[in-house]
């Protein structure tokens, strides 16, 4: 068994704020082996954000460990090893979609003359070829998506946290680029942390969902997907599919129920 | 068209509000001088006319009225007779190929200009030196902000002639003395909307840049810089104004170089109204060509640069 790529020990976050100190990460657990693709998801508030941020060395964790690589998250990040997708694209109006993806590359110091392989593929890889010369005002949201994916890419990391990166896109939009987020999670080997309000979505596109719930935000459960690799869109009305939904949907209630 | 048509009606309103008011303006001397003429006036007394306000005046005599527009040093000159004098001290210069005489409006506005754009090339340079050590300094934030704001609130018209007088004494340039006065009056808006302009980028744009471990003058060069240009051409073309006014004031105080504010004061020492208000309307209308041009600039670079569509 290889050592996970990203490993949590016992994390607690709280934040201090005016209204006093708000616990945001209790006493969480978890390991994501390479290769995986795990979705979390939970109500408003739960921490999901938050557990990302802290893999991503945006939030240091006021209790318990993590590792990325084997690294602190810090390290990490410096040695590229992870890519981060916001909600909102985020691309920058005066560059073109070759020039937004190029701004990591500028920013890590790649050679100037490999930024054009770099774009090249992962322009291939989100779909958008022959859209590189474009401004991303010139682009449906869910192509400036991709944009931000392609972008998130382009220095090699072979982590990819997302967080709810297809929110803001509507349903059908959606599914298409779920569909396309598998291809190329099937095409890169990469390992994919992904957070998400939706269960469909969850179970489409996870090896194991984790199903977090707030105040304090922990993991209420951990549940492993059976489905094969292969999974065409339809694959959502079979019985299998149904029932994995439901068993998240029975550990959302279950953490709910703490609350109240 | 339609906005051609609304712009015109409000110039048209305003110009006839202006004739209008020119009546009440002029009439006591309109009087005065139609007695000389040996014309009848009601009351023929100057104290009682005076007592009795204008408006009433000129509504008992009408017969007035049409002098009010003729008179030499009215005390406010017709639109027709400051466009006379306009056209006649710069066209009319330009004609008989004196452009650049001590009459010429044309010259005078020159020395306006060059004066103007010296601060406020000068005060945009000083404006962006400044928000930028802010922006990246809490110390700088803290200690120098509190100074700037300061500094806009000292009347520009009382100390002007005191740093013309220093930068007299160290022997600089009169037109850098005045082009320090513009700076003043210019650098404060660059400032406001630079340091608004360098902190507009939001949270999540941040911590992109954190999650490619940018360093600061990168975050700077790639992201602030960039998303400050909406703000910077916003302060610009206040700062342009502002610079012009420094220019004018600054002239005041040298006016043995000329210059729009030199035409001011001299018009206003020989009660050459229609003097003054010519040099306030070419005053005005620089300053519009000013910020219409900035406007331009401010068109094309945020359409390129894709804020606007
Ligand atoms: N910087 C911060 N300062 C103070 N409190 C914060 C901060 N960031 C998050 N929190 C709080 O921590 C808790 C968890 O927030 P987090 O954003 O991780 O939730 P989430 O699961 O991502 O929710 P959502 O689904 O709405 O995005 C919330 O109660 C939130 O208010
Ligand atoms: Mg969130």
């Amino acid at each position: 068994m290889s050592e996970p790529v990203i490993k949590a020990e016992n994390l607690d976050l709280t934040f201090q704020t005016n209204d006093g100190p708000v616990h945001a990460l209790k006493d969480v657990s978890l390991d994501i082996m390479k290769g995986d693709f795990v979705s979390f998801i939970g109500p408003s508030g739960c921490g999901k954000t938050t557990f990302l941020r802290v893999v991503a060395a945006l939030e240091q964790p006021t209790g318990g460990a993590v590792s990325v690589n084997g690294m602190s998250p810090e390290e990490a990040r410096k040695a590229r090893a992870y890519g981060y997708v916001f909600q909102h694209a985020g691309l920058y109006p005066w560059r073109t979609i070759r020039g937004n993806i190029q701004l990591p590359l500028e920013i890590m110091g790649f050679p100037k003359s490999e930024w054009k392989d770099h774009i090249d593929r992962v322009l291939d890889l989100v779909d958008l070829r022959g859209f590189g010369k474009k401004f991303p005002w010139q682009l449906s949201g869910g192509m400036q998506q991709r944009a931000s994916i392609a972008r998130a890419l382009a220095f090699d990391a072979d982590i990819l946290l997302m967080d709810e990166p297809f929110g803001a896109l509507d349903e059908i939009v959606r599914d298409h680029l779920n569909e396309q987020l598998l291809e190329l999670w099937d095409k890169t080997h990469k390992t994919i942390g992904f957070v998400t309000h939706s269960i469909p979505e969850a179970v489409y596109l996870s090896t194991r969902i984790v199903v977090m719930s707030p105040r304090p935000g922990r993991i209420t459960d951990v549940i492993e997907n059976t489905l094969p690799r292969e999974r065409p869109l339809d694959i959502r009305d079979t019985p299998e599919f149904l029932e994995i939904a439901h068993r998240v949907r029975e550990g959302l209630r279950a953490g709910h129920a703490y609350d109240d | 068209m339609k906005s051609a048509l609304s712009i015109l009606t409000v110039i048209a309103a305003l110009i006839g509000l202006w004739y209008a008011a020119c009546v009440p303006m002029n009439i006591h001397e309109a009087a005065i001088q139609a007695q000389r003429a040996g014309q009848e006036v009601t009351p023929a007394e100057a104290p009682e006319r005076r007592k009795m306000g204008r408006i009433a005046l000129a509504v008992k005599n009408p017969g007035l009225w049409r002098t009010v527009y003729e008179q030499d040093r009215p005390q406010l000159p017709a639109p027709h007779q400051v466009g006379a004098e306009l056209w006649k001290t710069t066209w009319g210069m330009v004609e008989r190929g004196r452009a650049f005489s001590k009459r010429s409006l044309i010259l005078h506005g020159w020395i306006t200009l060059s004066a103007t754009l010296l601060g406020f090339a000068f005060g945009t340079l000083l404006g962006i030196v400044l928000a930028v050590s802010i922006v990246h300094s809490r110390a700088m934030d803290m200690s120098v902000m509190p100074w700037i704001i300061a500094s806009q609130t000292v009347p520009i018209l009382a100390i002007a002639p005191m740093i013309v007088v220093v930068l007299a004494s160290l022997s600089v340039d009169d037109l850098i003395a005045k082009g320090v006065i513009s700076m003043y009056l210019s650098f404060f808006p660059v400032v406001v909307g630079m340091v608004k302009g360098l902190r507009s980028p939001d949270a999540m744009q941040m911590d992109q840049m954190k999650t490619w471990s940018a360093s600061r003058a990168q975050t700077f060069w790639k992201l602030r810089l960039p998303s400050s240009a909406p703000y910077l051409f916003a302060s610009l073309k206040v700062g342009v104004a502002a610079s012009l006014i420094g220019a004018v004031v600054a002239e005041l105080s040298l006016s043995q170089d000329g210059g729009l504010g030199a035409r001011l004061l001299a018009g206003s020492y020989y009660g050459q109204t229609v003097q003054i208000w010519s040099a306030l309307l070419g005053a005005a209308t620089l300053a519009a060509v000013l910020v219409w041009a900035i406007g331009l600039a401010q068109g094309m670079t945020l359409r390129r640069m894709g804020f606007q569509r």
